[in-house]
């Protein structure tokens, strides 16, 4: 390694805790207006440290009362929930035996480049035809519709991270396998899939990511607690008429948490698949 | 097996994906060309043939062409601002430190939280009468009033480019920071022996393991700024006096708002047009970069 002067040290010391401080200072600010008493988020001069720990907005907003307004929380965080995860298994059936057939078939590999320039198209460009599609299919305000809109989001992305995690699967024990006299079907069963596993878990976690920060076709296609997903929720809130900015809060920390544990789970995956993606282009 | 066996298997094995594709893709968009070219209504009848009318009106109208101003503002400001502190905290990262690998970890944090919940915090952290912001300038004594940073259309735009920047640069510090580690040690310490100065160093030794990676971070963060939503939509909808709509926006407004389905329809095809180009003019220079830095 090289010989660092100690002046350099000291700068590095203080750029990290400069980056520290920019990355920390928003996200704790959102924490602690969850749990800061109502008066004191609006005193001025403003108080930094709540004086008493103020849980009661957790318990406001996850209780589950009928018609209260906790309920409608509850319920958008369920909508969350169920949209991501249909729109995440669907993209994985799907795109698993696409991602395996572009792998071990270049032939046909210029059909996927063309799913993802998909990626490219803003979904206002798609937004008036499946509003009207979706109005005639009686599927407005569903989370099968909104799950099924997704999948246009979601099934090009994790299509491409697991073609390339098949790559990464040697082609000669899918041959060997075979030379023993399994099928296809077994091939795929007993030995691609069980190698693949992390590369499939990968995609899922992301697809989930993606389908929970999904806030504009959600906009569009819903419009009660039947379907509206947790960041028209929360979005709703901001822009609404409450004047408790503490309850806004707590729903930012409850809708950020699952991403951020994810996110942090991901963090060798994310890193990694940087590395790969972006670095090879 | 046959080659064509092969390539019959594998569009088999396709077919799913692309149906479902054609259906939620494909389909839409060709309809969407359709109504471009009618002056539909978001419900009720088909609405009729018009031709080019709806193009004409929009990209001669001021209208359009503010909004496509204040979107590339919106992007070229906020993709430059995380490009540069992408790098530089990538270079940070590079440098070994106490307390390195917890400062990486908080960077999948900003990454991690959902677009809505960004907006939401900095809509808090801007409030005009109670927000954290005007609390921490008066507090440090640097002005006596507090602002309306979201209310006046000379701040907007910036406050929203800080929020969608503090999000996002991160994503660019992590992909900066993987190529950085590419670079193999022997050719730092051989520069260094050569007398190679810091500046130099990071021109001829350090940059053409950047370019490549940090030209793809450039094309994906430009495409996502150009069609940028809903961070905006939650923290002004476009406003005050429309300082910070953008091409999305607007077609929310037009074919949403105001139901005009086909003129929405085509301005939303102007915006895939834009972003297409920029995509393609962009894969052509990373090409060019690639190939003379290899």
């Amino acid at each position: 390694m090289e010989h660092r002067s100690l002046p350099f040290t000291l700068f590095i010391y203080a750029t990290a805790l400069l980056l520290a401080a920019v990355i920390l200072a928003p996200l704790f600010w959102l924490m602690i207006m969850s749990v800061s008493p109502a008066t004191q988020l609006t005193a001025k001069p403003l108080q930094w440290w709540p004086e008493t720990f103020d849980w009661s907005r957790y318990q406001f907003l996850l209780s589950t009362v009928e018609n209260s307004a906790g309920a409608a929380f509850v319920a958008s965080l369920f909508n969350s929930l169920k949209v991501a995860t249909m729109a995440t298994l669907v993209a994985l059936a799907v795109s698993v035996p696409a991602a395996w057939a572009v792998s071990r078939t270049p032939a046909v590999g210029w059909s996927l480049s063309m799913v993802i320039l998909t990626y490219m198209l803003p979904p206002v460009a798609l937004s008036v035809p499946l509003f009207m599609g979706l109005a005639k299919l009686q599927l407005l305000n569903s989370v099968f519709g909104l799950a099924l809109v997704y999948l246009s989001i979601l099934a090009p992305f994790t299509t491409w991270l697991l073609k390339s995690g098949f790559d990464g699967i040697p082609r000669e024990l899918e041959a060997a396998a075979m030379m023993d006299g399994a099928n296809l079907f077994q091939t795929l069963r007993i030995i691609t899939l069980p190698l693949a596993t992390p590369v499939i878990a990968t995609s899922a976690l992301f697809a989930f990511l993606l389908a929970w920060d999904e806030f504009f076709y959600a906009l569009l296609f819903t419009s009660d607690l039947r379907a509206k997903t947790l960041t028209v929720a929360i979005a709703d809130l901001a822009g609404g008429r409450v004047s408790d900015y503490g309850l806004i809060a707590t729903a930012g920390v409850l809708a950020a948490l699952p991403p951020v544990l994810i996110g942090a789970l991901l963090q060798r995956a994310l890193i990694s698949g940087l590395t790969s993606g972006g670095v090879k282009g | 097996m046959s080659g064509t066996r092969l390539t019959m298997r594998a569009w088999l094995m396709m077919l799913p994906l692309l149906v479902v594709m054609t259906a939620i893709v494909g389909w839409p968009l060709l309809d969407t060309l359709r109504l471009s070219f009618t002056d539909a209504r978001l419900v009720g009848t088909g609405g009729d043939w018009v031709g080019l009318d709806n193009y004409a009106r929009m990209l001669s109208s001021s209208r359009f062409l503010d909004t496509l101003s204040t979107t590339t503002i919106f992007a070229v400001v906020s993709v430059t601002l995380e490009m540069v502190l992408g790098v530089l905290t990538a270079l940070l990262l590079n440098q070994a430190f106490y307390g390195r690998t917890l400062l990486r970890a908080l960077l999948i944090l900003p990454w991690a939280l959902p677009t809505v919940v960004n907006a939401t915090l900095w809509r808090l952290i801007y409030n005009p009468q109670y927000g954290a912001l005007n609390a921490l300038v008066t507090q440090l004594g640097l002005t006596t009033d507090y602002q309306s940073w979201l209310g006046q259309p000379a701040s907007a735009l910036t406050a929203l480019i800080i929020a969608d920047a503090w999000k996002n640069f991160p994503l660019v510090a992590l992909i900066a920071l993987a190529a950085l580690q590419m670079v193999p040690r022997e050719i730092t310490s051989a520069s260094l022996v050569d007398g190679a100065g810091p500046f130099s160093r990071f021109r001829h030794v350090t940059l053409p393991y950047l370019v490549g990676p940090l030209m793809v971070a450039l094309v994906l963060r430009t495409i996502e700024a150009f069609k940028v939503f809903d961070i905006i939509w939650v923290m002004t909808r476009g406003g005050p006096a429309n300082s910070t709509r953008t091409l999305s926006i607007l077609v929310y407004q037009e074919a949403f708002s105001f139901q005009r389905a086909g003129s929405g329809a085509s301005l939303a095809l102007i915006i895939a047009l834009l972003v297409t180009v920029l995509a393609g003019v962009y894969t052509m220079l990373i090409r060019k970069a690639a190939g003379s830095s290899s």
